[in-house]
């Protein structure tokens, strides 16, 4: 059970496995009835379990990000490509999200690098919380890229901080030019715009300007980068901004509008959730 | 539908508040939602009755009080109201707005027993 969070929702399973029980506050019973100031963010507890998980990327140099997009636009493949070319140079690890299936994960570890999966059952995004437990299962090395492929969604994952540096959301060409401003939540969340599986263009009605422009239009502040994850196109420039902010990784957590500071964790390896790995 | 799991925020916030504010009854919640913050209201209803049946809350009314979207034009150099981030400026049709405003998601207060 989990001691330190408490909290219990049945669906979730890391790697099969269910992580916690619930349990429920049971107050005294008082007749008349009255107003209660509550004044707290729906959000608050789940920025918590962020900003934990952020302080521990930013001790330990981790860059984390956090891979958001529909589901179908290569996500995955991008992934696998992006670890087997890069994990000679640079350790890695990986959290996978999906409601079901442990297939990811096992595409992952085929390259050779670890990979925890997270289970959402019914829900259609990751948070805070699930995270802070995979890395105690995944325990990331130090100065090292973590990606966390979140579920294919593009409206809820939006909503939920995870304590990344930054959210990468991929957009492949073969979907309408029009999503940024169809899920301007998403895009404006994002600090980059990866449109994946650009060598299939000279076959679509894709209008790469159009949809670049919606995408600043939304968030005039992100990134974009044009890329085949299967042909190889654009990949250096993607290599190039990821190498970028492993080199100052500090620079992502810092500027997170939900950073609440937590409690130092002593010891040397600890989880945020304070238990030992 | 991660508005059903805003649902069970709202409930875990009830339930810790239970016992700080000695309550064991649950009549009414008042949300503040802004127009920006990515939920949808009707949504946001039908969690919130799922969520709560079975405990403290069971059968609360919910309140929803919605914030309008708001955002500061550099180029007027005042504050505009919007209804979706990637709108322009109302009054200069410009797009580079900074949002300050409508990404409230709130729990107001409560009225217990």
């Amino acid at each position: 059970m989990c001691i330190d969070c408490g909290c219990g929702t049945d669906e979730v399973s890391i790697d099969g496995r269910s992580y916690h029980s619930g349990h429920h506050a049971h107050a005294p019973h008082i007749s008349n009835s009255r107003m209660v100031r509550i004044e707290t963010d729906i959000l608050a507890k789940n920025n918590e379990y962020a900003a934990r998980n952020r302080d521990f990327f930013a001790e330990r140099g981790i860059l984390a990000l956090n891979l958001v997009s529909s589901p179908g636009s290569g996500k995955t493949s991008l992934l696998t490509r992006t670890i087997t070319d890069l994990n000679s140079s640079q350790a890695i690890s990986v959290i996978e999200g999906d409601q079901q299936t442990t297939n990811d994960a096992e595409r992952i570890r085929a390259t050779g690098v670890a990979a925890v999966q997270i289970n959402t059952g019914k829900g259609c995004h990751l948070d805070g919380h699930m995270v802070g437990h995979a890395l105690e299962k995944l325990a990331p090395e130090t100065n090292s890229l973590l990606f966390i492929e979140n579920v294919g969604n593009l409206v809820c994952p939006a909503e939920f901080d995870l304590g990344e540096a930054h959210k990468v959301v991929i957009l492949s060409v073969t979907e309408g030019e029009d999503k940024p401003i169809k899920y301007p939540d998403m895009f404006h969340a994002a600090d980059v715009m990866l449109l994946n599986k650009v060598d299939l263009l000279p076959y679509l009605d894709f209008d790469v300007d159009k949809c670049i422009a919606y995408a600043k239009r939304v968030n005039p502040d992100i990134d974009v980068i044009q890329l085949s994850a299967t042909k190889g196109d654009g990949l250096a420039d993607w290599y190039a901004w990821l190498e970028e902010r492993r080199v100052h990784p500090e620079c992502g957590y810092k500027r997170t509008a939900h950073h609440v500071p937590s409690e130092s964790i002593n010891g040397a390896y600890n989880a945020p959730y304070g238990e030992e790995v | 539908m991660h508005e059903m799991s805003l649902c069970e925020g709202v409930l875990r916030v009830i339930e810790e508040q239970a016992a700080v504010q000695n309550y064991h009854k649950v009549k009414t919640v008042w949300l503040e939602v802004g127009a920006l913050a990515g939920v949808e209201v009707d949504a946001l209803r039908f969690g919130f009755d799922v969520v709560m049946k079975g405990s403290i809350a069971t059968d609360a009314t919910l309140e929803i009080i919605e914030l309008e979207g708001q955002a500061w034009c550099p180029q007027c150099m005042k504050n505009v109201m919007i209804r979706q981030r990637f709108e322009a400026c109302p009054e200069c049709s410009n797009y580079h707005l900074q949002v300050n405003g409508g990404e409230e998601l709130r729990i107001k207060e409560l009225e217990v027993e």
